[in-house]
């Protein structure tokens, strides 16, 4: 039988505020446990939530970006349940009423695109972490997490594949770092992943039971989680099993995933509107406001890329992968002042590939848009070929200097004196005697053989339209 | 000096008649004679009252005294006070020592009032009788073998028997108004959203409001412009602006309309208790007022709707005590769930734990569209009856409970009667409306209060047309024997 995997996605994003969803503690990351827990992160007796305005602007942003309806009316509810780094018992959160409503974001997957809905995304507060190391048995608390704001954005069950999971997951993950609602600090915890998975025979329309993986914080992990667990029902279904709907973890060291709990032990969460706090109401007036701050979303960039600088649909896509690497090539075309074409090649290619070896971010590239600029602007004047760039390039990235120091040091302009060329050109046909006798015979291979050999013996720097032209002369 | 008024202490005060510090140690005399009887205070920290005192005087010597400065007031246990044991009731926090100050703490510490200590409640002012403290059951100064009502049985008894000059309660069901009916003095709940429930001990937080207890309705009036204000800190506090609570005291009742509830004079009413509150509204008559027969037809229901949605909330908000943080925690336990279960089951008592019961259970799912939200719709319901019995009166008035002073133990082995006590007064809270009581006169030698309720911000309304009356009467001067 033919299998089909569905798949839907729940993303919490931590939102970039200064501080707590519903009070003033601080929300830095990494200070010394319980240092940003005040008496409201506490849960003193007595306390209560006030709702942060910052972080109602950060879904406000969010639901503009994916295209959604606000809600003029949203509630925030209680979810009831007992767990050591729940401080009031309770977590405060938006349930039957979200603040963001249905909404789409557009992901490619190989050359294809594809629509993923999402369903609706809504505020809620992060819990404490409980510490199990170093403390001989007992388990410690830390409640400087506890009340950071949350954004868990959910989708419809839309996507077909691992890859489709990834990609989205990554659409997202870019999307809310371009907006600035989140750093997108995945070790950190700043974007968590729950992936529901289930599987069907192919052509049925009926959803099959799902398994939720909880809590994946790597792309990598979910790629593999979602490739095991679908083996894994597959698997089950075809020897005759059943799937239970449970909740599971993926172990990156064995590559499995396991069940955690099943649905029979699921809590009642006993979720009911929070009577500390107003519904929360949002003004077209408001909405207006937060969209005067929004960015040129990736979308609108993406279609003026390929207007104004005359960009292929699928480089004006990868330019706009990331807002970082969006600024890079706008700032480094800017400088340039030439081709945009050649910048979006070099941006794509050289640069993206060497962030990529050493695993650094665009933003903090050591060869900034500036020099890169500089280098293009000398292989535009023929001062350098593209060869000789790419040295330079390495030369720059290891802190030599910009593109004219580097050129002007190592001796790396190009060779353009078509006397000295001449020169080079009859010492490589008087050494390469059978490659020449080649050519006469009529193997035109041997030609780029020799130009070869003339660019060899001139170290790189010989112009190469002028070696063509001057041994097609010889030859001739 | 015990039996002075607000006005006339402050009125020595500002005299150099007598100094706070004077003042104060009259009424911490009272507390030590009369106290180890009537179990009012659950907290006293003399070092800590004496030092206000001290620091009062010192202000008044400045010549910045406002109306409240000098002047020794009893707080409820259900308040923060940044040092002070703060227990609600409960074993749970015997041993809480709050780090910071509720609202109305701090409001009544920048007028300079004195805290004289914390008054004895029904644990997490659950209870119509303060027999459900876990500090023990506080005694009706006019008589010991009765209850002072509840929850804010401890502050209405510390009034009753002079042993302060004004308290705070809280009122989320009834809990000010019956113990001031039971006690004799007058208590106000105000609007819900007038005064700050930030550091109140939630109960039920859509019910709750912090409210004066006074000897009268001039001391209510001068103790709510202290507590009521804005306060960013509790979202449901409402902005508006400041008001003078006494600016009606001396309005005429001429040309008032009173409404009488033909649902609050029907079965359940004791007779006694009938009539004076007949003959209470009989006096404002002879005042100039009118009255009007209301209806509130969906009244009946209020104590159900009330037994679903305050437990509801309350099994949510005393989650919280779970032996992690702070409070109390089982000695002994195997691992986190037996941790959660013999904190809860030992720290908690029998009524704190039934209610969070029957609140977990009205929430739980299945149950919640046929209990809560049924619950929530009548209570819109509730709200409207009084809407439309406002469009024919300005007040109205009834009685504040169904009978006197019960007797200690006649009511803790049935709920359900200990439930009906609040008959009267939980309308009022489902329905966010101020209510208040004042003493009306005696039935077999017990006090009798008489309910007034207005419409929403209309507590200086009400305010004057309690002290007109008690310009005309004196019920609100007696004072319980051997006192």
């Amino acid at each position: 039988m033919q299998w089909e995997v569905v798949i839907g996605l729940e993303t919490h994003t931590q939102l970039q505020t200064n501080t707590k969803i519903f009070s003033g503690a601080s929300t830095a990351f990494g200070a010394e446990p319980n240092t940003q827990a005040c008496v409201v992160s506490i849960a003193l007796p007595g306390v209560l939530p006030v709702l942060n305005k910052e972080a109602v602007r950060c879904a406000i942003k969010f639901g503009l970006a994916i295209d959604a309806e606000i809600a003029p009316r949203s509630v925030f509810a209680r979810k009831n349940y007992f767990y050591p780094d729940l401080p009031k018992g309770y977590q405060i959160s938006q349930y039957e009423l979200p603040i963001v409503g249905k909404g789409r974001l557009t992901i490619q997957v190989g050359d294809e695109e594809k629509v993923i809905n999402i369903t609706r995304a809504h505020l809620e507060e992060d819990a404490g972490k409980s510490v199990h190391e170093d403390f001989h048995g007992m388990t410690g608390i830390d409640l400087n997490r506890a009340g950071t704001p949350l954004l868990e954005i959910v989708t419809e069950p839309d996507m077909r594949s691992a890859a489709e999971a990834v990609a989205y997951a990554k659409k997202l993950h870019e999307l809310v770092q371009w907006i600035g609602i989140c750093d997108g600090n995945m070790q950190e915890g700043s974007f968590r992943c729950d992936v529901n998975v289930s599987v069907r025979p192919k052509g049925s329309d009926k959803l099959g039971t799902r398994r939720e993986i909880k809590n994946l914080n790597s792309f990598r992990f979910m790629q593999q989680a979602i490739e095991y667990e679908t083996r894994w029902q597959i698997e089950t279904l075809e020897d005759g099993g059943t799937i239970q709907q449970a909740t599971v973890l993926f172990d990156p060291d064995t590559g499995e995933t396991r069940a955690m709990r099943s649905k029979e032990e699921a809590n009642d969460y006993r979720y009911f509107p929070d009577p500390d706090l107003l519904p929360l109401e949002v003004t077209a007036d408001d909405i207006a406001k937060v969209k005067a701050t929004m960015p040129e979303l990736p979308e609108a960039m993406k279609a003026r890329f390929e207007q104004e600088y005359g960009l292929s649909a699928y480089d004006a896509s990868t330019i706009t992968a990331s807002r970082s690497m969006a600024d890079y090539f706008v700032a480094a075309a800017a400088d340039f002042g030439g081709e945009a074409k050649l910048v979006a090649n070099w941006v794509m290619g050289t640069v993206a590939a060497k962030l990529n070896e050493e695993g650094r971010e665009i933003a903090v590239s050591p060869v900034t848009p500036v020099q890169l600029a500089g280098l293009l602007k000398r292989i535009q004047d023929g001062t350098i070929s593209g060869k000789i760039a790419k040295d330079v390039f390495a030369a720059m990235w290891a802190g030599e200097g910009n593109a004219d120091t580097i050129i002007e040091k190592q001796g790396l302009k190009q060779v353009s004196d078509s006397g000295a060329i001449e020169k080079i050109v009859d010492e490589v046909l008087a050494a390469n005697a059978a490659m020449v006798a080649e050519y006469k015979a009529g193997k035109e291979k041997a030609f780029n053989g020799l130009v070869g050999q003339c660019m060899k013996a001139s170290k790189g720097k010989a112009n190469p339209a002028q070696v063509n032209e001057i041994l097609k002369q010889k030859l001739a | 000096m015990i039996n002075s008024s607000l006005k006339e202490l402050a009125t020595l005060l500002a005299g150099k008649k007598i100094s706070s510090l004077e003042l104060t140690r009259e009424f911490l005399a009272r507390i030590g004679r009369f106290n180890p009887k009537i179990n009012a205070y659950v907290t006293l920290d003399e070092e800590k009252t004496l030092a206000q005192a001290h620091a009062a005087d010192a202000r008044i010597g400045r010549g910045e005294a406002g109306p409240l400065t000098g002047i020794p007031i009893a707080q409820k246990d259900i308040f923060c006070a940044k040092g002070w044991t703060t227990t609600c009731g409960s074993k749970m926090l015997e041993n809480f020592v709050a780090p910071y100050d509720a609202h109305i703490i701090e409001q009544f510490d920048r007028a300079g009032a004195v805290n004289l200590g914390k008054t004895n409640m029904d644990e997490f002012a659950m209870g119509s009788s303060n027999e459900t403290s876990y500090f023990g059951q506080v005694k009706n100064p006019w008589d010991k073998n009765r209850v002072p009502g509840g929850s804010s049985g401890g502050s209405a008894a510390a009034v009753a028997a002079r042993m302060c000059a004004a308290a705070t309660g809280t009122d989320t069901g009834g809990s000010i108004r019956q113990p001031a009916s039971l006690c004799g003095l007058s208590g106000l709940k105000p609007t819900y959203g007038v005064c700050s429930r930030y550091g109140m001990i939630a109960f039920a937080s859509s019910l709750d409001q912090a409210g004066p207890m006074a000897k009268s309705s001039e001391d209510l009036a001068l103790m709510m412009n202290v507590m009521a204000g804005f306060d960013p800190r509790d979202s449901t506090s409402l902005q508006r602006d400041k008001e003078d609570y006494t600016r009606s005291l001396n309005k005429p009742l001429a040309g008032l309309r009173i409404g009488l509830p033909k649902e609050y004079f029907a079965d359940g009413l004791d007779a006694g208790v009938a009539k004076v509150v007949e003959d209470a509204i009989a006096e404002y008559r002879k005042l100039g007022a009118e009255t009007v027969e209301v209806s509130l037809p969906n009244t009946r229901l209020s104590i159900p709707v009330y037994y679903v949605l305050a437990p509801a909330e309350a099994s949510s908000n005393l989650a919280r005590f779970d032996g992690v943080r702070y409070g109390y925690r089982a000695p002994e336990y195997t691992d986190l769930l037996d941790m959660y279960c013999k904190t809860r089951a030992q720290g908690f008592g029998e009524e704190v734990k039934r209610r969070i019961m029957i609140g977990t259970y009205v929430l739980s799912a299945g149950y919640y569209d046929a209990y809560y939200l049924k619950a929530q719709k009548i209570r819109r319901l509730i709200a409207q009856d009084f809407t439309e019995a406002f469009k024919q009166c300005d007040v109205i008035m009834g009685p504040a409970a169904p009978g006197t002073a019960f007797k200690v133990g006649e009511k803790t082995a049935d709920p359900v009667s200990m439930y009906l006590e609040d008959l009267y007064t939980i309308a009022v809270n489902l329905a966010g409306l101020p209510g208040m009581s004042i003493p009306a006169g005696f039935s077999h030698g017990l006090p009798v209060g008489l309910q007034i309720i207005g419409n929403y911000f209309d507590e200086a309304r009400m305010l004057g047309v309690g002290h007109q009356y008690q310009q005309a009467t004196d019920w609100h001067k007696r004072m319980p024997e051997g006192m």
